[in-house]
């Protein structure tokens, strides 16, 4: 069986943010527009973070994209009082979004605070709504949600692979961040297959997790900058 | 005869006990109605929050949990009162307790359920409450508090009325009105000795049982907290830090109470001097416990100086929440010590004042531990923030009116200080506590001859 896991090469992403734009057409984000973003109500399951290191003249920034890291060993998933959050047999945390009752006792457990709460009903402007993509389910009001590797994507891709009566190779399933980045910098596959780059990617020398320490196993991987 | 002339003919106990249940003053009505307007004002806001979704509040991303939860902490450290200090008095045999029980409880059980309600007004569907029973999930903190908080509610609702039974007996064979109540009531109790010595089993009994749950209440409300990895929440001093919390705030609560009943009730004779002297040693012992826990927990953070644990720290020691974090030091420590350390303002102000300073106190532990942490996640964000909005701060009101309220009509309803209790005391506890000291002194033993 696969684990899906996702490699992001910190020395090619140059924070143009195309992952963010891809990511919230796919997957219908609401758009909150100027009002949430000052509230801090934006919702972005996939957020490019800039890090300012040193200080001035000697600044260094890089950026971080942070989806959600599909933890193997994931926090939000052991707290939820109802498991509408739990963690798939191919190592992808799911949300369901007619049984969460909106506690965000998850959204509190998760170090990388990737989980997003839904505080006002999701609006698009009417430019948006010819454009949303009916493989995904809209939220409700009241709700979490959160990065789900695209797996709609992993569905439709296992049904063309069926009819074909073959197993599914390499690069059929990518999440949309990864499949729009320009400079390649986000590889996405099996991390248990060995023939894999992304598998290979993660046990490059430079390969690092966020938050290692805690031991919630991440299955996003970072490429360090070299200097 | 009037309710009124029936009460007033009464001997003193039962004439000066029963006396708020048949008459009820102007002033009475004035403070009845200012918070049952609150308390609307409360359920308005809450209907707007229902009508227009969670974003009607201050809390975003990352402070997902605000006024509701810290309400929520708060309450239910408060309801840690009575039935827990009530538990103690009565299985330490503290004589003392006599008049203190009854109000202690009823705080309890008409609190617990404003403190319980907080978490669903912090849900954002609110209609899918039931999920936590159709889809249980046995490893969350927050089933664990579901079940704990719905055993001490039993439990202390029993611990509450089955030592009231005998008064409602008797105010049932005065006839006071509304009389079905107390003829429902009462459940037919006859005060036999036999009843008498079978009620006294059964509440020597729930006052041992009550006291594991009570600890357990606030142990697993520490829990929802620690049993996250969140810099400052992941503590194991948490379960007994909360539970500490709740009694110093519940003792405090109490005094508030004793000392209102006294004065518009007109209790002096009843809710002595000495009552609130010894309450106030209490507070004060609880005051150092929690001086104690307080400066073990952020010592430990200190000196082990985990990079996203300090910034925690440091917001609440020199940063944004400064003020919270040192007012909350006043109130909790400096205040009540400085006035229960000294016998002189050990006195029914001093203990009053001092009280009002630690619930103050225990509010603001309970935003400190929330908000800070809450801002402060292990992966930075930028520019995080939180203001509570007027519709957390009314629903906060109107929770605390409508405790207010419901307590206040309970008074008129149910004599706040035991009578039987108070009676048996005159009759039976002098002589006994007199036997229990002459058991405590050395046999006699006669001379050996050499």
């Amino acid at each position: 069986m696969a684990r899906w896991g996702m490699v992001i090469d910190l020395d090619r992403c140059n924070g143009c943010q195309a992952c963010e734009v891809a990511c919230r057409s796919e997957n219908n984000l609401a758009v909150g527009g100027p009002q949430a973003a000052s509230e801090n109500r934006t919702i972005s399951w996939m957020r490019v973070q800039t890090e300012l290191q040193g200080e001035w003249p000697d600044v260094r920034a890089r950026f971080v994209p942070q989806p959600c890291m599909h933890c193997d060993r994931p926090p939000c998933t052991l707290v939820c009082p109802v498991e509408a959050t739990s963690i798939d047999p191919e190592g992808i945390v799911n949300q369901i979004y007619a049984r969460c009752i909106g506690c965000r006792y998850c959204a509190n457990a998760c170090p990388y605070t990737v989980k997003y709460f839904n505080w006002r009903r999701p609006s698009y402007p009417e430019s948006v709504l010819p454009g949303l993509n009916p493989d995904v389910s809209l939220r409700p009001v009241g709700v979490v949600e959160k990065c789900t590797f695209c797996n709609h994507r992993l569905q439709t891709a296992r049904d063309a692979a069926r009819a074909e009566k073959r197993p599914l190779r390499e690069g059929e399933y990518v999440p949309a961040c990864a499949e729009s980045c320009p400079t390649g910098a986000i590889v996405f596959g099996d991390l248990d297959d060995p023939g894999q780059r992304v598998a290979r990617l993660s046990r490059d020398p430079r390969a690092f997790r966020l938050e290692e320490g805690l031991g919630t196993q991440p299955k996003v991987y970072y490429l360090a900058e070299q200097d | 005869m009037t309710d009124l002339e029936v009460v007033s003919r009464l001997p003193q106990d039962e004439r000066m006990l029963l006396m708020p249940l048949v008459r009820t003053t102007p002033t009475f009505w004035r403070w009845a109605a200012l918070m049952a307007a609150t308390t609307l004002w409360g359920a308005f806001a809450y209907a707007e929050q229902l009508r227009r979704g969670l974003g009607v509040t201050g809390l975003n991303t990352p402070e997902y949990w605000g006024i509701y939860i810290i309400c929520f902490v708060f309450f239910i450290g408060i309801s840690h009162a009575g039935t827990l200090i009530s538990a103690i008095l009565r299985v330490a045999k503290a004589e003392w307790r006599r008049s203190i029980t009854r109000s202690a409880e009823f705080i309890t059980v008409l609190v617990i359920g404003f403190g319980a309600v907080q978490p669903i007004l912090d849900l954002g569907r609110p209609d899918r409450v039931l999920n936590v029973v159709l889809h249980a999930q046995p490893f969350s903190p927050l089933l664990w508090d579901v079940l704990s908080i719905g055993l001490y509610f039993t439990a202390s609702s029993i611990y509450l009325y089955v030592p009231m039974i005998p008064d409602l007996a008797r105010i049932r064979d005065l006839g006071l009105r509304p009389r079905w109540l107390y003829w429902f009531m009462a459940i037919g109790y006859r005060d036999t000795p036999e009843a008498r010595a079978a009620l006294e089993r059964i509440i020597a009994v729930l006052a041992v049982a009550v006291i594991p749950i009570a600890v357990s209440v606030h142990t697993v409300i520490g829990w929802i907290f620690a049993l996250t990895l969140r810099p400052m929440w992941h503590s194991a001093i948490f379960g007994p830090y909360f539970v500490v919390g709740a009694i110093f705030s519940g003792i405090a609560a109490l005094i508030i109470a004793m000392a209102i009943l006294r004065r518009v009730y007109r209790l002096e004779a009843y809710l002595k001097d000495v009552h609130f002297n010894h309450m106030g040693l209490l507070l004060l012992v609880m005051a150092v416990l929690w001086f104690y826990f307080t400066f073990a927990e952020n010592l430990t953070v200190w000196y082990g100086g985990e990079k996203a644990e300090l910034a925690t720290l440091y917001s609440k020691l020199t940063g944004d929440f400064a003020f919270p974090f040192w007012l909350m030091v006043a109130c909790c420590f400096v205040v009540p010590f400085a006035l229960m350390a000294r016998r002189a303002t050990r006195n029914v102000s001093g203990t009053t004042a001092a009280s009002v300073a630690v619930v103050v106190g225990m509010w603001l532990e309970r935003f400190n531990i929330v908000v800070p942490t809450s801002l402060h996640p292990h992966v930075e964000i930028t520019a995080a923030h939180y203001l509570p909005s007027w519709v957390e701060l009314s629903i906060m009101a109107g929770t605390l009116s409508g405790f207010v309220l419901v307590y206040m009509v309970a008074t008129k309803f149910f004599p706040i200080v035991s009578i039987w209790e108070i009676q048996e005391g005159r009759e039976k506890s002098v002589e006994e506590v007199k036997e229990r000291v002459a058991a405590y002194l050395p046999d006699h033993v006669p001379a050996v001859q050499t």
